[in-house]
């Protein structure tokens, strides 16, 4: 591998790209737009049952009976399954953690015990012989419940909090203290000192969870599964329900959506199992969208944040103390203060992170976990800070600048966060700003204007591809990733197209099935980094391969050229200054004999060249919203974001990520929030009717702006990542731009109305 | 969802001796918009849905007296965008906009406007107790999460609110709701439509059983030139209303003849109070004499945990649409139908 990488070159030269770095529209398109994609509660097999799972209704106790004998008496009923007579599943929670679980916790393990551990988890699975049946059945299962006090309420439970134990893939313990926050603080010039909060919110694909496992004639189980990654899924269930994997096939092409929440199996899966393996039955099980309230969302965060600043507007101490909820048998675990130790040069810097075990499902990542948490309150704070110090508060980011990566005591493998600064300010029209609150009007409406920095790590992470060329010259790619709807397989078809030369309409990238090669979950931006950069492996290989194979032509069709004189284009190996010098990959693979070429290649990240870097992309977001003073009302009207993510190999898709994401962080600031009742310890505002995101009419102008960095540190291709930056800073832009237009300063999410009455 | 005989009306008295014959466990079924939501939720479970989609009902019709009639299966979208309510009838016409989605509207009639359910989450959670889905299990909304919830004629069975919008400006026109039933037909004024929850939140108004609505009437109305529909609201469409206003005002120059105020969001019931509406007889049409009539219209008005806001927010919507309608219907632009600040 190294010798071919030092053969080929690993640098990346954006001029000379064919296709990388060109806005390309989606392989997938068509198929999505005729209907032709289908999604895991489509795949129908005749025979196919349908369990119905039936919602707890409180949060803590002990159920102390189900009439499920009186349901299964109902005609075309199959199966009631409970903790009463579900099959014994594996003993451990080692068994039951997955790749995304935390190292040390109990994960959940539906109808295992007459225990609740929270209000809406399943506690019975009707299956029917249709799914009218089956949900008329489980509209009159009745559960008795003894039920015990719950605790759900954060803010009560404060004292509670506990440092983390445990870890968990992606998750960064917070830093160790440097120099003295608190005596720094005590004798500062300016200082802001607050807290801030930030309610529960649910992921909310579109696409409901769904699982349809078909049982096959040999017990072999072939699962349509929606997820974020499918040998997780495939892994878990053989450990979970003692199978072998050959037996055990999990197929996933399309995926209406995820942002974290088909990170860890869900637990509909595993109620399809159970009933498919029970029954010896094809089983499908969907959730609700009321039940799509009932497992993974981002944790409700308080904040304590304490910042200084010298009389020169430069920043002296940062304390930054957050508390989150997690269930009481895992910690979820996200970085949300680090960053508050990283975005600006501090000598004296105290940053805690701790947990507040509470009776809810666990936690799990969404969109920028961690940060678009930890980030909304300390860049709230920095904007407190910089009107204490009546500087400009992009001015106070600028003058604030971190040149390294403090908290590691490292350089950035790339920062290209002052021209986002300079070039989002400049389409903003930020000059001028006047520095006090309530200044701009337009009509009755009060204007404010707001900043923010966003950041999010780039990471990578071990992946596998396989790349097949047959006799007809066309490719296929494969790997077991998954698209979320992120553009994986136009993104991972541009690569292969690109670096192995064979036209894009010859290329195809398979992926979203166990039996492909090992990939990582699709989370935490990694995708491109790491199976992208294994597809450039790979794609290399192949034409270093092609042309050893070629120079053994008869003929000699490159007449002796050197690798280094002939280019591989649209399926040909071409002497590049003699181009009628050229021969197919099909003629090479016919000179040589072989009906198909294969190659397999694992990519690790680049550990060594990392190690001594810190490797993040960065932000610049600038919101405007204007306010009717009487009744509160907010608009968001314009968003101009400056993205600074490395390469950015298609554009198109780049810019629907971040466009989505900055949506996001508009409902982060003004909308979402899960209601809970924390009497009956139950999320009450489960649907999308009640449950706010904005709709069309909420949202404006957006603009996106992709700042070039050159980074051949981060992985092969010099891409960060796309999914997550977009969101990180757009609330506390928007937040800031609250402030400035009405001088009050909301520091709990979501923004509503009434905050401003 | 439960298991339901579903028949087709042929007719108006059909569709009566159908829901006689049910004996309790009928429900007429028009747009579904909401009933089949309840259903999905196991909210709703009737032993029997009698489809009235083919009643003639369906029709807009002027009335002999001068008013307008307004069929019970009208859509909301043609009723709001029928010329006649948009001309006489501008408040109700924008107050239907500013309700639900342009999918829903198409869906919803007129008459199932009126017999909409709460919005308040413990209604829809069959998990959770609710007096108004099962009285005398209690109310949680009272200490929970009652952002949704009333702050006037509020009991302590029940906080709910009425969520449509339409009736609100039904409320402020004076409409009157026709029904046919198995004693014949009346007519209820909506002010004696909807009911307060009182000790039986589960009544929601005084239709009596097996009565259905067959139209809306519209009486002549001198409030078009001065009429708005002012809903603030968490997001720009799709959610029901914090607050939302009716106003009319008929104007002799600058001073008022005459005032009509509902309010929606607030109660169990669209909110009437003609001795408010009566302050402003005579007077200019201006703040100082508007803010007499909000401070009026929300006296002893009841704020919970997560409500009480709307007290001082009602206040100040129903300033603002009494400015905005003081201006004139034509100054207030919206293609929405929505004011431009709600």
């Amino acid at each position: 591998m190294s010798l071919l990488k030092s053969i080929l070159g690993t640098a990346v030269n954006t001029d000379a790209a064919e296709h990388l770095g060109k806005p390309t529209r989606r392989v997938d398109g068509p198929a999505k737009v005729t209907g032709a994609a289908k999604y895991a509660a489509e795949f129908n097999v005749p025979n196919l049952a349908y369990g119905v799972i039936v919602s707890s209704g409180v949060a803590r106790g002990t159920i102390t009976s189900i009439n499920a004998a009186e349901i299964e008496a109902i005609p075309g009923v199959l199966k009631v399954l409970t903790h009463e007579n579900a099959p014994k599943t594996a003993w451990l929670d080692r068994s039951h953690r997955d790749q995304i679980s935390s190292k040390g916790g109990s994960p959940f393990r539906p109808l295992y015990q007459a225990e609740l551990q929270y209000s809406a988890q399943p506690v019975a699975l009707v299956v029917g012989e249709t799914f009218e049946i089956a949900r008329f059945a489980a509209s009159l299962v009745r559960v008795e419940y003894d039920e015990k006090p719950h605790e759900t309420d954060l803010h009560a439970n404060q004292a509670a909090a506990h440092p983390p134990t445990d870890n968990s893939g992606g998750y960064t313990p917070a830093p160790k203290p440097r120099g003295d926050a608190e005596s720094a603080f005590e004798k500062a010039a300016f200082r802001v000192e607050a807290e801030y909060s930030q309610p529960s919110e649910f992921h909310n694909p579109m696409e409901s969870y769904a699982s349809t496992c078909v049982y096959g004639e040999d017990g072999k189980l072939t699962i349509y599964q929606k997820t974020q990654g499918v040998q997780n899924c495939q892994a878990y269930v053989c450990s979970v329900f003692g199978l072998s994997k050959k037996d055990v096939q999990v197929i996933s092409p399309y995926v209406g959506g995820g942002f974290g929440s088909g990170l860890r199996p869900t637990y509909e899966l595993y109620l399809a199992v159970m009933a498919a393996t029970a029954l010896k039955h094809s089983v499908r099980v969907s959730m609700t969208r009321q039940q799509m309230f009932s497992f993974s969302h981002r944790p409700e965060a308080v904040q304590q944040i304490k910042l200084a600043a010298n009389g020169d507007g430069l920043l002296d101490s940062v304390t930054h103390h957050a508390f989150e909820e997690t269930s009481r048998k895992e910690e979820f675990l996200e970085t949300v203060v680090n960053w508050s130790g990283l975005l600006y040069t501090c000598p004296n810097v105290s940053l805690v992170h701790q947990l507040v075990n509470l009776d809810v499902a666990s936690p799990e990542s969404m969109r920028a976990p961690g940060a678009a948490t930890g980030i909304f309150a300390f860049e709230s704070a920095i904007d407190e800070l910089a009107y204490q110090a009546k500087t400009d508060p992009l001015e106070f980011r600028r003058k604030n600048y971190a040149e390294k990566d403090q908290n590691l005591d490292k350089p950035f493998s790339s920062k290209e966060l002052r021209a986002c600064y300079d070039q989002a300010s400049e389409r903003f029209g930020w000059q001028g700003r006047p520095l006090e609150p309530r200044s701009l009007r337009k009509g009755s409406d009060l204007i404010g204007w707001g900043v923010s920095t966003g950041c999010w790590e780039a990471m990578q992470q071990k992946a596998e591809v396989k790349a097949v060329l047959t006799a007809d010259g066309k490719l296929t790619v494969s790997s077991a990733t998954s698209d979320i709807g992120t553009g994986t397989y136009t993104v991972m078809t541009m690569i292969a197209a690109e670096f192995s030369g064979v036209a894009m309409e010859n290329v195809s990238f398979e992926l979203g099935d166990s039996s492909l090669v090992y990939s990582p979950v699709e989370g935490g931006s990694w995708t491109v980094a790491s199976v992208g950069s294994a597809v450039k492996s790979v794609c290399e290989e192949l034409r270093a391969k092609l042309f050893k194979l070629a120079g053994k032509m008869d003929g000699r069709p490159l007449g002796g050229a050197e690798l280094a004189d002939v280019t591989f284009v649209n399926g040909e190996v071409r002497v590049t200054k003699d181009p009628v010098k050229s021969v197919t990959y099909a003629e090479v693979l016919e000179a040589a004999g072989l009906d198909k070429l294969e190659l397999d290649t694992t990519e690790q990240p680049q550990l060594i060249k990392r190690a001594t870097h810190g490797c993040y992309s960065h932000s610049a977001v600038f919101a405007e919203v204007s306010v009717d003073e009487d009744l509160g009302t907010i608009h968001v009207t314009r968003v101009v974001s400056a993205i600074a993510g490395g390469r950015i190999l298609n554009p198109m898709a780049a810019r629907s990520q971040i466009l989505g994401a900055i949506v996001w962080g508009i409902s982060m600031a003004m909308a979402e929030e899960g209601l809970m009742d924390h009497g009956l310890g139950r999320c009450m505002n489960h649907s999308y009717a009640e449950y706010h995101v904005p709709v069309n009419a909420d949202i404006h102008d957006i603009e996106v702006i992709f700042v070039p960095e050159h980074d051949e540190i981060v992985n092969a291709l010099g891409a960060k990542g796309m999914g997550e930056i977009g969101i990180v800073g757009v609330a506390s832009a928007v937040a800031n731009a609250v402030w400035h237009a009405t001088g009050k300063r909301v520091r709990s999410l979501p923004i509503t109305l009434d905050k401003l009455l | 969802m439960i298991n339901f005989a579903y028949t087709r009306a042929t007719g108006i008295a059909d569709a009566i001796k159908e829901k006689v014959e049910a004996n309790g466990g009928g429900q007429f079924l028009a747009g579904g918009t909401n009933l089949v939501d309840l259903l999905k939720e196991n909210v709703a479970r009737p032993a029997r849905l009698i489809d009235i989609n083919r009643l003639p009902l369906a029709a807009v019709e002027p009335m002999s007296g001068g008013g307008l009639r307004l069929g019970a299966l009208v859509t909301n979208a043609d009723t709001a965008y029928h010329p006649e309510v948009q001309r006489r009838y501008p408040m109700l016409s924008r107050a239907i906009l500013a309700g639900a989605s342009a999918q829903l509207r198409n869906m919803a009639t007129n008459g199932g406007n009126l017999l909409q359910r709460t919005r308040c989450y413990y209604f829809y959670d069959v998990a959770t107790p609710c007096n108004k889905r099962q009285p005398g299990s209690g109310c949680p909304a009272i200490r929970g999460q009652n952002r949704v919830c009333g702050v006037l004629g509020t009991s302590a069975q029940c906080i709910a609110t009425h969520p449509s919008d339409m009736c609100v400006a039904l409320a402020a026109l004076e409409a009157v709701v026709r029904v046919s039933g198995p004693q014949g037909e009346r007519s209820i004024p909506i002010a004696e439509f909807h009911t307060l929850p009182s000790n039986t939140p589960h009544i929601e108004n005084t239709l009596s059983p097996d009565e259905l609505i067959t139209s809306i009437d519209l009486p002549e109305s001198p409030y078009a030139a001065h009429s708005v529909y002012t809903k603030v609201r968490d997001r720009a469409s799709y959610a029901f209303a914090l607050v939302s206003v009716a106003a009319g005002l008929e104007l002799d120059g600058d001073t008022i003849k005459s005032t009509r105020l509902a309010l929606g969001g607030v109660a169990h019931k669209p909110w009437r109070l003609p001795a408010a509406e009566a302050l402003l007889t005579g007077k200019p049409a201006t703040k100082e004499s508007f803010l007499p009539v909000a401070e009026a219209l929300f006296a002893g008005a009841q704020g919970y945990e997560h409500n009480a806001f709307k007290i001082e927010l009602g206040k100040r919507a129903v300033v603002r649409a009494l400015t905005l309608a003081a201006k004139g219907t034509a100054a207030i632009h919206d293609v929405n139908g929505q004011t431009a600040d709600a």
